[in-house]
């Protein structure tokens, strides 16, 4: 089909010149940025200091202890999420009868954006939880990121269970036979079949799991903010406030693409895995 | 199948039921708690309401200014999507049309800006859209048209991607036949091509819902003013200033999730083949 250059135009450059304008110059800009040292405003002029933004950033104890946090965080989530995303799949793909109402029930929390969970659940760490005399979890430094697992594996492990049901749904139903006609238990079938058979479904969710972990913010802010002494701050927050609070305009850029960095290996590890087993399958 | 005796059935069908209900009992603790007085509340959190007093919603809803944001909320949404709907379904059937280097180069530029996590850019973002605010006249901050072709220039990505997907797997003969009757390529598209890219028209529309209408980070930034606030955004000012009552933020809570909840109830199966789908393809 031949198709004029004018019509090309058309249909292209509205979109390509704003994806320009809000995604690609301020990506650019935003490298540059983070060479200089800057206080934002525009009467100061900012001061080319070339990699040195880079190298505070291992001498800063704050932002040092929110990246570990937020590893810390990340890992123990990634496993409840996708624990909990796999047990409420095989549940809601076996015959019972509340199985569609169970599956409504159990992805409902992934609608409600991070902020507004975030609030629901410092009703019930904060407010609940000191009407039975339990404490505030907020509070407290460990307590606080436990409190941040619960809401972000609630947030989360309806959202994977809908990956592992399409998963599950597509096992050819002659393989389940086949194992059952040798005389598997449930949990050989489960573990020897079913399993290895959802192993692309586990990847898929390892790295949605991951990177939406590593990125927590509105949890974060609604949930536990800052807390006393910087206790709770994630990756993501400390990057906010050194450039909006602390006004280190150069310096929050420099950890901005680090974090870029950081999530840019972790989506390119998924992609090149998964590329790989669909050529082994 | 396995198979399950009938009373184990029953055990398990009742189990499932309560795991489900306490699983949401964050959602019971708010929606119960909402209707309750100061000291009922403090007395016992998990009891039923006594009584049904909606003094906390009316007062709720005033401080939350809730309608505007409403409105606010709804048009930044429906127009956002309808723009990305529009723009990224045209540009992705062209670069899969006219296979040309261009068309590569800039398909391949859009995946892989959507690894860019927003906070890598969101103040080179604000400075740039000050700069055009100060030195071009258009008011790109604080305003929801700004704020609209920002939401254009995010969503390009994946609406790009996830059409593109799809267009490559359609037959181009229809649209030879539609050339020939004398359809132009603006005709072609629009009659031919659009009607049929309605299943990931419906990805891309509920991938973008759940997005944009949650979407903190990047209105809070945009928008200062009160009267353009969004949900998020009035929700986050009201826990932050006020001494909270927390039977009042309790029902701003439930009156933030209601919306949602008729969302999900209406589209539930969209919703779900959607997101199933934006995960495995994103």
């Amino acid at each position: 089909m031949k198709i004029g250059k004018g019509w090309y135009a058309l249909f292209t450059a509205p979109l390509m010149i704003v994806f320009m304008i809000v995604v690609v110059i301020p990506f650019i800009i935003g490298i540059g940025y983070s060479f200089f040292e800057w206080d934002g405003l525009a009467k100061h002029a900012a001061t080319f200091v070339g990699f040195r933004n880079y190298g505070e950033v291992f001498k800063d104890q704050q932002f040092l202890n929110a990246t570990v946090r937020t590893t810390i965080f990340t890992l123990i989530t990634v496993v409840t999420v996708n624990l909990f995303g796999i047990i409420f799949a095989l549940v809601v793909t076996t015959k019972l009868k509340v199985r569609n109402v169970a599956r409504t029930m159990l992805f409902m929390p992934y609608l409600i954006g991070g902020l507004i969970l975030g609030y629901i659940w410092k009703s019930v760490f904060q407010e609940f939880f000191l009407s039975i005399d339990w404490g505030n979890w907020l509070t407290d430094p460990v307590k606080s990121i436990v409190a941040m697992v619960v809401v972000t594996t609630w947030q989360l492990a309806g959202y994977v269970m809908i990956v592992y049901i399409t998963g599950i749904m597509a096992i050819p139903a002659d393989v389940l036979e086949a194992a059952q006609v040798d005389g598997a238990s449930y949990m050989q079938t489960l573990f020897r079949v079913k399993f290895p058979m959802l192993m692309p479904s586990f990847t898929i969710c390892l790295f949605l799991s991951l990177s939406n972990c590593f990125k927590i913010y509105d949890v974060n802010i609604s949930l536990t903010g800052v807390g006393p002494n910087y206790q709770s701050e994630m990756f993501s927050l400390n990057i906010y406030n050194e450039i909006f609070s602390l006004s280190n305009f150069g310096y929050g850029q420099a950890k901005a693409i680090i974090f870029f960095l950081i999530i840019a290996i972790i989506t390119l590890i998924q992609v090149s895995i998964t590329k790989k087993r669909e050529v082994a399958l | 199948m396995l198979y399950y005796s009938k009373p184990l059935k029953t055990v398990l069908n009742v189990l499932t039921v309560l795991f489900c209900v306490i699983y949401l009992f964050p959602i019971y603790l708010i929606l119960t708690n909402s209707f309750k007085s100061r000291a009922e509340m403090y007395e016992n959190m998990v009891a039923l309401p006594s009584s049904f007093s909606l003094q906390y919603y009316s007062s709720a809803l005033e401080k939350m200014n809730f309608f505007t944001s409403l409105k606010n909320s709804l048009i930044l949404t429906i127009v956002s999507i309808a723009i990305i709907v529009i723009f990224a379904s045209m540009t992705a059937w062209m670069f899969v049309r006219s296979k040309n280097k261009l068309s590569v180069i800039l398909f391949d530029l859009l995946v892989a800006t959507m690894l860019i996590p927003f906070q890598t850019i969101m103040m080179p973002l604000m400075q740039e859209m000050n700069w055009i605010g100060n030195n071009l006249g258009i008011q790109m901050t604080d305003t929801i048209p700004g704020l609209l072709f920002m939401y254009l220039g995010f969503g390009a990505g994946m609406g790009v991607f996830l059409y593109h997907g799809f267009v490559s797997s359609i037959p181009v003969s229809l649209e030879e036949a539609a050339t020939i009757d004398g359809c132009n390529t603006w005709k072609t598209f629009w009659r031919i091509v659009f009607p049929m890219l309605k299943p990931t028209t419906m990805t891309v529309i509920i991938l973008d819902v759940i997005w944009i209408w949650n979407d903190y980070l990047l209105p809070s930034l945009t928008l200062k003013s009160t009267a353009n606030r969004t949900i998020p955004i009035s929700t986050a000012k009201f826990f932050g200033q006020y001494t909270i009552s927390w039977n009042e933020a309790m029902a701003a809570l439930v009156v933030t999730i209601i919306p949602v909840v008729i969302f999900y109830l209406a589209c539930q199966k969209y919703i779900v083949e959607g997101v199933a789908a934006g995960a495995v393809k994103g």
